[in-house]
């Protein structure tokens, strides 16, 4: 079992979790995963690390609630504990191969949209301690959906924050910051954009214009999150990659976007049914 | 005279019955008739069955306590080679091994060898029976990745020559291929598995699951931070492979192993269990190994209609013939000679059929096996909603690539000898990791032979 030693509530609907994990504290690097079970009956649920402590032995993960799933998750409390927490899990980030010397003379540019925004913190964290240069763009719906402001302010250089409504920073979608900062001629070696699947579309055709190289982390559907069962295959140029093993992360202008969000919604429709309760007394 | 006595048949589940529910097929023998088929034994000097069994149970022996009537002396003559004969009992294929050599074979029907050693098993966990005598300990601590059989049958070892093992299973439960592979029809996982991995865990062996050896620890770091002598690979065959042809990425098409570990691990059969499964009116199974018959028989019984697509011939199926002829006992169709060439999709991206083309063997090739070529022209269509494909696995590269100095051959499986030892100084491999997709038994038998080979590695090297 592996308890929560820390919780607290980002905004209404996000919650923030400290686990207590000390093996996975210690192996985690930016751009992995993990997966959890709440209880003995659950899904394995992947879920994104958004930071880990190896002194501490706890790694933190963020939960949005969206479904059954994550609502149970968010309504832990601490001292309660996951029937399970497995991972580190898929590739970590392809920078972490880089010396401080090359990621020193590097300029990144970070698009996280709404929860997407928990998984950049440790890769914006990481390559701050190793001195690269970072601008961030954290996009959200409203105000109450913007996460980690001040955490991801400490470690990056320029933070640009825009929200749907423009109940928050700058009114609109992230492709049009996006736009903004390349056409005022800011440039930089490596973009990197998580978010939902359609976010990242469309990052990835924003940036294309501007041939600015980027990646994205994909967050396919998984069951075991290690290779063996391959629901989580996505198109990648001409090959077939598993999302778990070979990813999360690849080269944004390779990856078929609109049949990876095809395949993220095969059980949605089975899922919606078993969520649905006839109201006039029709099926079971 | 005791070859005159006819073989005791074993009482199965209805057809009818069983193909609307998950219960298992197979009742097994009860007192009588186990002790009537023991009987059955010719006694031979040169018993071949313990020959051709891959971890050489005394067959003989506990047939002859059987047949006494003393079953808690036949499980512990058992015991002293097997450490799963519950699992075994039900999934080896003896027609090939054990009861393939029996000289009664011959003339007439072979003794059940298979059927009486899950009746002994079974009967020891009816009655509580565990065998837990090992040497004291000596000290020195032993790592095993994966909790399947090969894990399994070496840690068993290891644990009764007196070493502490632990074993790292990267999945939730233990047990493997046990756990996610085979079904709960065929092998029963709380009565069956659970209560196995219980009697390995009653021997001190203890088991750490939601370890991905390769991401949350290293082999080189259980080594040299975590204190283990030696480090023993069963991680097994995880990997799916696909055919590589146009449609396949659409939804509904999925992995045998996507498909098993959904109702198997996670019990998606079970309405009370999360994890959604999805069969449609018509699924299509490619493939025609145990697992593909596995795949088909669960299909069935979530309520499809079931067909098995296979390039070759029935004699040809690589499954048991006795899962085959359940299979074809519970109404799916097979359709030999027949290869897939396209999956087809409707507008929502979904699959709506498979393009197949006839095929004929050919020549037998270098390996003697009739290779199946396509006839030119024969394509037809199979209307489906689900593709299930089962063409075989291969050993997941994380430990290898995140093991310095351990070596893989053109198939990713680990370079090791009879024995298990790699390449790698103080690491030994043994079951699908090593020889790609095989038996439940063959993993257990390389798994014990690694164990003696921990043990003189161990032995020599810090005597």
């Amino acid at each position: 079992m592996y308890k929560i030693v820390r919780k607290k509530f980002l905004t209404p609907a996000i919650a923030l979790m400290d686990v207590d994990a000390p093996r996975m504290a210690k192996s985690a690097k930016p751009g992995q995963f993990l997966i959890v079970r709440v209880h003995e009956k659950g899904e394995r649920i992947p879920l994104t690390i958004c930071d880990y402590n190896s002194e501490k032995g706890t790694v933190t993960i963020v939960t949005q609630v969206v479904g059954a799933s994550s609502r149970r998750i968010c309504n832990m409390e601490e001292g309660d504990s996951f029937t399970d927490f497995a991972g580190p899990l898929g590739q970590p980030s392809e920078f972490i191969h880089m010396s401080r010397e090359e990621l020193g003379a590097k300029r990144f540019l970070f698009v996280a949209g709404g929860l997407g925004t928990a998984p950049v913190y440790p890769q914006v964290k990481y390559l701050h301690s190793m001195g690269a240069k970072i601008d961030v763009i954290i996009g959200a719906k409203t105000k109450d959906m913007v996460i980690f402001e001040e955490e991801m302010g400490a470690v990056c250089d320029n933070l640009y924050i825009c929200t749907d409504d423009g109940s928050y920073g700058r009114k609109g979608l992230v492709t049009q910051m996006l736009k903004e900062l390349l056409d005022k001629g800011e440039e930089y070696d490596q973009a990197v954009a998580i978010g939902p699947m359609i976010m990242m579309k469309f990052v990835t055709l924003s940036a294309k214009e501007y041939n600015l190289p980027l990646i994205v982390s994909l967050n396919t559907l998984m069951v075991d999150g290690t290779g063996m069962c391959g629901a989580c295959r996505v198109s990648v140029g001409d090959q077939v990659k598993f999302a778990c093993v070979d990813g999360p992360e690849f080269d944004a202008y390779k990856v078929d976007f609109d049949e990876a969000m095809r395949r993220q919604g095969m059980y949605k429709s089975i899922e919606a049914e078993a969520d649905h309760k006839c109201k006039i007394g029709l099926g079971k | 005279m005791k070859n005159k006595i006819p073989r005791v048949p074993v009482r199965e589940q209805d057809p009818v019955a069983r193909i609307g529910n998950f219960q298992e097929v197979c009742y097994g023998y009860n007192e009588q008739e186990a002790m009537l088929e023991a009987s059955r034994c010719l006694d031979c000097k040169n018993p071949k069955c313990i020959v051709n069994c891959p971890v050489n149970i005394q067959i003989p022996q506990f047939l002859h306590e059987v047949e006494k009537g003393n079953f808690e002396e036949a499980a512990r003559i058992i015991a002293m080679d097997s450490s799963l004969p519950a699992v075994c009992g039900r999934v080896c294929p003896q027609e090939s091994q054990c009861e393939g050599a029996c000289i009664l074979g011959v003339k007439n029907e072979p003794v059940a060898i298979g059927k009486l050693e899950r009746f002994v098993a079974d009967w020891s966990c009816e009655h509580g029976v565990r065998f837990t005598a090992k040497e004291p300990s000596n000290g020195f601590k032993v790592a095993v990745i994966g909790s399947g059989p090969a894990g399994i049958a070496c840690a068993t070892d290891l644990a009764k020559m007196g070493y502490d093992v632990t074993i790292f299973e990267a999945l939730h439960e233990p047990g493997g291929v046990l756990q996610y592979g085979i079904p709960e029809f065929r092998l029963p996982k709380e009565s069956v598995v659970k209560t196995e991995i219980d009697n390995v865990k009653a021997l001190g062996v203890k088991i750490e699951t939601n370890v991905v050896v390769g991401r949350t620890v290293t082999i080189d770091s259980l080594m040299d931070d975590e204190g283990f002598a030696a480090v023993f690979v069963g991680s097994g065959a995880g990997l799916p492979k696909f055919m590589g042809i146009p449609g396949e990425n659409l939804n509904g098409v999925v992995s045998a192993n996507e498909f098993l570990t959904r109702s198997n691990l996670m019990r998606a059969y079970d309405p009370d269990y999360e994890t959604p499964i999805y069969v449609g009116k018509r699924v299509a199974v490619v493939g025609g190994g145990n697992v593909a018959m596995d795949a088909a028989r669960t299909a069935k019984r979530l309520g499809a209609e079931v067909t098995v697509v296979y390039r070759r011939t029935e004699k040809e199926l690589p499954a048991r013939v006795e899962e085959v002829h359940h299979a074809k006992e519970e109404g799916i169709v097979f359709r030999m000679l027949t290869n897939p060439v396209m999956v087809l999709g409707d507008d929502k991206g979904w699959v709506r059929g498979l393009t197949c083309i006839k095929m004929e063997l050919g020549e037998p090739d270098d390996s003697g096996r009739r290779s199946p070529k396509p006839l030119k022209g024969s394509d037809f269509d199979i209307e489906t909603d689900v593709v299930i494909m089962s063409l075989g696995t291969s050993p997941n590269p994380l430990i290898a690539n995140t093991t310095p100095g351990l070596e893989t051959n053109r198939w990713s499986c680990l370079v090791a000898d009879d024995y298990g030892v790699t390449t790698r100084e103080g690491v030994f491999a043994g079951g699908d990791v090593v020889t790609g997709a095989a038996t439940v038994i063959l993993a257990m038998g390389a798994g014990r032979k690694a164990a003696s080979a921990i043990d003189s590695y161990i032995k020599n090297k810090k005597g």
